[in-house]
């Protein structure tokens, strides 16, 4: 099996296979029209070995975690895990990081709460 | 009683008022809220990774003093709590996970999930009981009618948060009526407000953030309740409606008699 998606597979934990392409994940997800490559398409992909498109689009920092698609999916998939397994793969790599510490004051209004940074931070950057 | 209870960053700071009132209210029910020694922030966001292991260690000394205390883990955002109860099923259900975060933390006892985590709702509804309530309120806000927002982190995933049905709970709404108010119950009331994306991409959170607004205005409600800091500011950003938005714990200090103009 192709490393990347070994690596992926190990990470997120996910069995591909397992997915009947009913849609239901994309059909949920608060992101769907803002995202290039949507949850369902995500899976099969993987399972495809077709990673690297997947690494390379920015639909990877519009998933929101809100588990709406691991809640609904009929088959128990859990594709929000395979989408954080994509992303963690291009944010390990050295200077990938979608957010840093210099974005941050242009981004802040007085309001904002630190959960936002924090969370923002967990999941686009290493 | 005393619980151990986890703030979380949030709730030091831009938060106060969730902070505030959830103890006040739970001291003046019988518990007190005895905020965990140097705790550390949770992150915000659990992350998915299996492999991860360093971004859930700061929930599981949470987890590992609430179990030396042999207390409850108590936590009001619902962010803090999505985290630190997809953090203790990890530690139950994956003993990869369990031997390396232990191996890592070298407690004097390893630690293995024993701890029971439950959000301040579960506290009202589970150990202090709704009817105490009930009994406690001062000023029943009868005209009320309110909307409860739960968003996406209290509930999910209900395999692991565990705490209502997930598709159609009823948790918030018992709290409602509690208090003396009129649940309002609309289509929108679990699905997400956009979340941390509010960092970058404006447009996407206010199109979500509306959507709830919207449907729990046209659904008759005057008032939206959550627990978490984040709905709160999505919410209030997008001002294309014109509902307010409170905690949880502000409104529950209204009905006790504990709130300060
Ligand atoms: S909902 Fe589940 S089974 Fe259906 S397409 Fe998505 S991952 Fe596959
Ligand atoms: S977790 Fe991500 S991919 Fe899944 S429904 Fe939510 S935003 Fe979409």
């Amino acid at each position: 099996m192709d490393k990347l998606k070994e690596q992926i597979l190990r990470t997120s934990g996910v069995n591909t296979l397992k997915c009947m392409r009913c849609g239901k994940c994309s059909g949920t997800c608060p992101s769907y029209d803002e995202m290039e490559y949507h949850p369902h398409q995500f899976v099969y992909m993987v399972e495809k070995g077709e990673i690297e498109p997947l690494m390379k689009s920015k639909s990877l920092y519009k998933c929101l975690s809100c588990f709406a698609c691991v809640e609904r999916c009929p088959r128990n998939v859990e594709p929000a895990k395979i989408v954080e397994a994509v992303r963690l793969m291009v944010i390990r790599q050295q200077g990938e990081n979608h957010l840093t510490a210099n974005d941050i004051p242009d981004l802040l209004d007085e309001d904002m709460p630190q959960q936002a940074i924090v969370s923002a931070f967990r999941k686009y950057s290493k | 009683m005393k619980v151990s209870y986890f703030p979380g960053c949030t709730l030091k700071n831009k938060a106060k008022d969730l902070d505030k009132y959830a103890r006040l209210c739970a001291l003046k029910l019988g518990v007190e809220l005895e905020e965990i020694e140097n705790w550390q922030c949770c992150g915000g966001a659990f992350s998915m990774g299996e492999d991860e292991i360093a971004s859930k260690l700061s929930s599981v000394r949470a987890l590992q003093y609430a179990k030396e205390k042999d207390q409850y883990l108590v936590s009001v955002c619902s962010a803090c709590h999505n985290v630190l109860k997809q953090t203790n099923y990890q530690m139950q259900n994956n003993s990869d996970f369990a031997f390396k975060a232990n191996n890592y933390l070298a407690f004097d006892n390893p630690y293995n999930g024993e701890t029971k985590v439950i959000h301040y709702l579960e506290l009202l509804r589970d150990v202090i009981g709704f009817d105490k309530i009930k009994e406690n309120t001062v000023n029943p806000l009868k005209d009320k009618k309110i909307a409860a927002y739960y968003g996406c982190l209290l509930l999910r995933p209900s395999k692991v948060l565990a705490m209502d049905d997930a598709e159609n709970p009823s948790i918030m709404e018992d709290f409602i009526k509690a208090i003396g108010a009129t649940p309002v119950v609309y289509p929108y009331r679990n699905e997400c407000c956009g979340g941390y994306a509010t960092l970058e991409d404006k447009n996407l959170v206010n199109k979500k953030s509306g959507l709830v607004k919207n449907s729990a205005k046209n659904n008759g409600a005057d008032l939206i309740i959550t627990a978490c800091p984040l709905c709160k500011y999505n919410l209030e950003k997008n001002n294309n409606t014109d509902i307010p938005v409170v905690y949880i714990t502000e409104l529950l200090a209204e009905a006790l008699g504990l709130k300060e103009e």
